[in-house]
């Protein structure tokens, strides 16, 4: 049986659309709020990520460190974020949910209870920031098992040798990272080198479904859609940040901002 | 399992395939962005080891740059007044720049020369890593910058200003805690966008696992030099002699201690107990914190049920880290080395009493080795030798002390 996953993206194929991937915080700004806004933008949204929390994060820029901090600061523990997924997959079984985060809470947790709690509350798929290939082989593995999709990870320094290796290994998303950058940075690079690299790991394996992340905004989504998937996320945190300066309800601000970003790779 | 220590093999060498002693700690948790430059740093670092000419440009730049060998003095003042043990110092101190931080700095400036790079950066957190790293920067021919918290911007003023002083610009880190902790973190995320022009130095033997490897192989000369030292001295490395080093990241000890692994020589490390009457520490070998990753790394960390790394607290910026060296995880588990504490208010009377008896003026750090020195002389015999590792000078603290003891003399 297909995966929820690998059947938006054979639809959004038949659209020739890319998926839209979303990236919000678990617990941001309140854990309510969290769950609303995966609830509401679940409407425009072909995947959302989600993720968990950590105060010590390496490779996050600026706005998800504030997302992560404000998700922190009103007490989100794993539990929680479950919770938000296990009641946001109740209303929304079909929608794809894939958790995004470091490894250190997983380790706490211990792997297996982890997958545990991941399969309990619906979990699709899961993004590790700081366990690459081939550390990952055996955890990876776990979460084969468990049928939940473990999304590894390319970059412009990946060497074509390592893709070949990393791209056997994979499951059926891989994330492609645009650039040299934390998350959340200006988009330091054409849309058209992005592709180009793009290309090169789909023709490794064009079966593979291959999405973008990293300085994805309103301003460049359009360029980049002939991808198979685009990833929104610290322009989404930026959001929450300012409509809690503006004293305005982030949950209808950024259904209205999906939305518009969904128009713009139609 | 009972872990091992194998005979014969440099300690920093002794990971498996993962880079993981002992089989859990260090390793490489890093972003895929950085699995290629530290890959390419793996390979130049072990080239560059066995390569004879490097080896003697560093032993030149160890000499004449940073002034080796440091001093091994005895304290006989603070002997006699203590009695029982021999008490010994090697002053690190005395090395360009006052503190251990440069053999680091030197070796990583001349790294990134040799792999093409001609920017680096650094974290720092009492500023000697950053002083050291902008000094070795300067002399290189290399652009730098380093990240402090705006805590230890605030309480490590005279390293800031040498810092300034060396044309390296400070970025200040206001995350977090604003502390080493957080300056880590920044220096490694601006690395992981910037890998491709600038080369990362991390200040101390955390880290990715060859960050570990590299700090340590440079401090090593410390131990070097002491091995001969103390064969001149006693004729023989002394079967009752104590190693005493404070540890924060652990890259002093690891060098203090590197060459006597394989003797009777008995390792202690001394952790920042932080305030005296505070719940919070830096202390995670002491105070038995459990396994996580940190900055890229499995080791002994103080952090909650969750992984969330905890607040640490210390007068010492230099100690004021929630982890701990992988390499020093493996020394406590294989029990070659032994961890104790020492409070902050512990660590302010022993640099007392050192400056008052000696002609050294350690700085907050080492003064926590000194604290335990204090603590273990009168107990033991004269047969007994105690080395203290004096591997920072006290200038850079002369505000918190002047505010702790009411005045600062030199």
């Amino acid at each position: 049986m297909k995966s929820n996953l690998a059947k938006v993206f054979d639809n959004c194929k038949k659209e020739n659309r890319p998926a839209l991937i979303t990236y919000t915080v678990a617990g941001d700004n309140t854990k309510n709020n969290s769950l609303k806004i995966l609830n509401k933008i679940s409407k425009h949204a072909d995947i959302l990520e989600c993720g968990f929390p950590h105060n010590t994060p390496i490779a996050d820029g600026g706005q998800i460190q504030g997302s992560s901090h404000r998700a922190l600061k009103n007490g989100t523990k794993l539990k929680d974020v479950f919770n938000i997924v296990k009641k946001f997959k109740k209303v929304n079984p079909n929608k794809p949910l894939i958790l995004m985060g470091y490894f250190n809470l997983i380790y706490q947790r211990g792997e297996n209870n982890f997958l545990k709690d991941c399969k309990n509350s619906g979990v699709d798929g899961l993004i590790i920031v700081d366990l690459p290939y081939p550390e990952n082989k055996n955890f990876a593995n776990k979460c084969k098992k468990k049928g939940i999709t473990f999304v590894q990870l390319l970059s412009p320094t990946t060497s074509k040798e390592r893709m070949r290796k990393i791209i056997r290994d994979s499951h059926e998303m891989l994330y492609y990272i645009s650039m040299l950058s934390t998350t959340g940075a200006k988009l330091k690079v054409s849309a058209s080198k992005i592709l180009k690299n793009y290309n090169k790991i789909k023709r490794i394996n064009s079966k593979k479904n291959l999405v973008i992340g990293f300085g994805i905004t309103d301003k460049t989504i359009s360029s980049l859609k002939s991808a198979n998937g685009l990833v929104v996320g610290s322009m989404l945190c930026k959001i929450i940040t300012n409509s809690l300066k503006m004293r305005q309800n982030p949950v209808t601000k950024l259904d209205k901002v999906v939305y518009s970003l969904k128009n713009k790779i139609l | 399992m009972k872990l091992k220590i194998k005979k014969g093999v440099p300690l920093i060498d002794q990971h498996d395939k993962n880079f993981m002693y002992g089989g859990k700690f260090g390793g490489n948790f890093i972003p895929e962005t950085l699995k290629k430059p530290i890959d390419d740093l793996t390979k130049l670092f072990s080239k560059l080891r066995k390569d004879k000419k490097f080896l003697k440009e560093r032993n030149y730049h160890f000499k004449n740059y940073i002034g080796a060998p440091t001093p091994f003095i005895k304290l006989e003042n603070l002997t006699d007044y203590l009695g029982g043990a021999q008490i010994y110092a090697k002053v690190v101190s005395e090395a360009n720049g006052g503190a251990h931080k440069i053999y680091n700095a030197t070796v990583h400036c001349l790294i990134a020369k040799k792999a093409g790079k001609k920017f680096i950066v650094g974290d720092t957190g009492a500023g000697y890593a950053g002083k050291m790293l902008s000094m070795a920067a300067k002399k290189f021919g290399l652009k730098c910058k380093i990240f402090m918290g705006a805590k230890d911007i605030k309480r490590q003023r005279p390293n800031v200003e040498a810092i300034r002083k060396n044309g390296a610009k400070i970025v200040p880190v206001n995350t977090g805690s604003q502390t080493l902790v957080d300056a880590v973190s920044e220096c490694m995320r601006y690395w992981v966008a910037n890998c491709d022009t600038t080369h990362m130095c991390v200040g101390s033997t955390v880290g990715p696992n060859i960050f570990v490897k590299i700090c340590a192989w440079s401090t090593a000369q410390i131990s070097r030099e002491l091995m001969i030292q103390v064969k001149e001295e006693f004729g023989k490395v002394p079967r009752k002699m104590k190693l005493l080093n404070c540890v924060g990241g652990g890259s002093s000890a690891m060098g203090f201690w590197n060459e006597f692994i394989d003797t009777d020589a008995e390792f202690i490390g001394i952790e920042a107990g932080g305030p005296k009457n505070s719940k919070l520490h830096a202390a995670p070998l002491t105070n038995g914190s459990k396994i996580g990753i940190l900055h890229g790394s499995a080791q002994y960390v103080i952090q909650d049920r969750e992984g969330q790394i905890g607040g640490t607290e210390s007068i010492s910026a230099g100690l004021d880290y929630p982890g701990i060296s992988s390499l020093h995880c493996f020394l406590k588990d294989t029990k070659r080395a032994k961890y104790t504490s020492a409070s902050d208010e512990e660590a302010l009377k022993a640099y007392q009493l050192v400056s008052k008896f000696e002609n050294i003026s350690p700085s907050l750090e080492p003064s926590h080795a000194f604290a335990e020195a204090i603590k273990l002389a009168p107990k033991l015999k004269s047969s007994d030798i105690i080395i203290v590792n004096s591997c920072g000078d006290s200038i850079k603290d002369k505000d918190i002390i002047k505010q702790k003891l009411g005045s600062y003399v030199r």
